[in-house]
């Protein structure tokens, strides 16, 4: 049965080059709508309650000994603890290898001249800044990139692929934990992944799970 | 002096399940050799002078196209800029991916040794043994996000699962890590989270630094991609 929006405790609609920070409590379910398609939606998970356990990228895929997140994958911290756990995907796999984008990181991949485009760790930092938690770059540490297609070959070389995503995929996950997501809707204009066209996706929370 | 062997500043071994940090200078190499074959080195990497500056494992990815490491990558920093290049490797792989194991990864798959019965050779884990080093600099666990194994490789299939593959590393094997900037180096000899040994059986290594040239206009980690020749610029402007 899917869930209702009209039920929702959280329905947001955030705008590519934005970023949004809320408190997702254990047991509740959280929604990601790639609302036009390929969008790469950048998040950070931090356990509410102690901000120094976070989303661990290596521990995850270690623990299911795979590269792609997709429905069953239990997102863990850097506790090796679940901190939610994916329970549908309508896109198929997500990547969490690519990173987030920084003007810096964009001086070495595309151009010096690039720095002054908006990435997602301004967009991160700026949400830092502004909130009460007392977040700084420190716990800026993997992330996910949901709706990303990052494959990794047998030969292992890392290419950024068309998206496998398209408009109206979700995925959705149950918190395990009290957490915080941190999100930058990604405004990379320098990467064909998303069709050079960054746009906005929806968030909704709904209580309890199915 | 590309061997290094003449310029020898320091020599130092280091058992397997040991811990280690130190600060490389820039103008040194840090040459890591597993000495019986199948070591894991754990290795981490931060901006000595601005520790909020660290080793990223995506950005290191990406610049490069690659999901392995080895001889004439760059490991890049969060600030577009590089720590240490890979300036030589009779390796050939080196795992970025895996990250590291910790107490209770390591306890319910080797079981329990304790220092009271086992002195030295009690069990210890990567995730403590980083721990412990970066404490001593005054880091955190918020500043542990990504680690090196140096010596393991783990292959990525095409359904994206995971495959150790054992035997990587021969005796003798070396790797050596020039620094582009002054870095925190903190090593591990613990082994790898997927190592299908069952056994408790961390190897050791030598570590030898000695010191190095400049990179030049044409060193082959600067010219490899246009992406390195402007991360060795970033770098430069850094020391400005």
């Amino acid at each position: 049965m899917m869930f209702d929006p009209s039920h929702a405790i959280c329905d947001f609609t955030l705008e590519a080059g934005e970023p949004w920070i809320h408190r997702i409590e254990a047991g509740q379910t959280f929604r990601i709508v790639d609302l036009c398609g390929n969008q790469a939606v950048d998040t950070f998970f931090y356990n509410a309650d102690d901000t120094a356990e976070r989303y661990s990228a290596t521990d995850t895929i270690v623990g299911q000994r795979n590269i792609y997140l997709s429905a069953g994958t239990p997102l863990l911290s850097n506790l090796s603890r679940p901190m939610l756990t994916i329970t549908a995907d309508t896109c198929g796999r997500h990547d969490t290898l690519g990173g987030a984008c920084s003007t810096e990181s964009n001086t070495v991949r595309y151009a010096l001249e690039k720095r002054y485009m908006h990435a997602c760790r301004q967009s991160f930092l700026r949400a830092m800044i502004h909130s009460p938690y007392g977040l700084t770059k420190r716990d800026i540490g993997s992330n996910i990139n949901f709706f990303m297609n990052v494959p990794v070959t047998p030969e292992g070389k890392l290419t950024f692929a068309d998206g496998i995503s398209e408009a109206g995929k979700y995925v959705e996950m149950r918190a395990d934990m009290n957490v915080l997501a941190l999100i930058s809707n990604c405004p990379q204009l320098n990467n064909p992944c998303n069709a050079y066209n960054p746009t906005p996706v929806r968030l909704l929370v709904w209580q309890g799970g199915k | 002096m590309s061997d290094g062997q003449s310029s020898v500043l320091w020599e130092e071994s280091l058992r397997g399940g040991s811990a280690w940090s130190h600060v490389l200078k820039r103008g040194t190499a840090l040459r890591i050799t597993d000495i019986d074959g199948g070591a894991n080195v754990g290795a981490l990497f931060l901006n000595f002078e601005i520790p909020a500056e660290r080793y990223n494992l995506p950005d290191t990815l990406k610049a490069q196209h690659t999901a392995h490491l080895t001889k004439g990558f760059a490991l890049y920093s969060d600030m577009g800029r590089i720590l240490c290049s890979i300036t030589e490797d009779t390796c050939g792989w080196h795992d970025p991916l895996c990250g590291h194991a910790n107490a209770e990864s390591v306890a319910a798959k080797y079981g329990e040794a304790r220092y009271q019965q086992h002195r030295n050779d009690f069990y210890r884990n990567s995730r403590d043994n980083f721990l412990i080093e970066l404490e001593k600099f005054g880091l955190t666990i918020r500043d542990l996000p990504f680690n090196v194994n140096f010596f393991s490789k783990v292959v990525v299939e095409e359904d994206g699962s995971l495959e150790y593959i054992s035997g990587n590393s021969r005796p003798g094997s070396y790797v050596e890590l020039r620094a582009e900037m002054n870095v925190l180096v903190v090593l591990d000899t613990c082994q790898h989270p997927l190592d299908s040994d069952p056994g408790y059986h961390p190897k050791p290594v030598l570590l030898s630094i000695h010191r190095v040239a400049p990179p030049d206009a044409d060193d082959p980690c600067r010219i490899s991609r246009a992406e390195n020749a402007r991360g060795f610029i970033n770098t430069e402007r850094y020391f400005l």
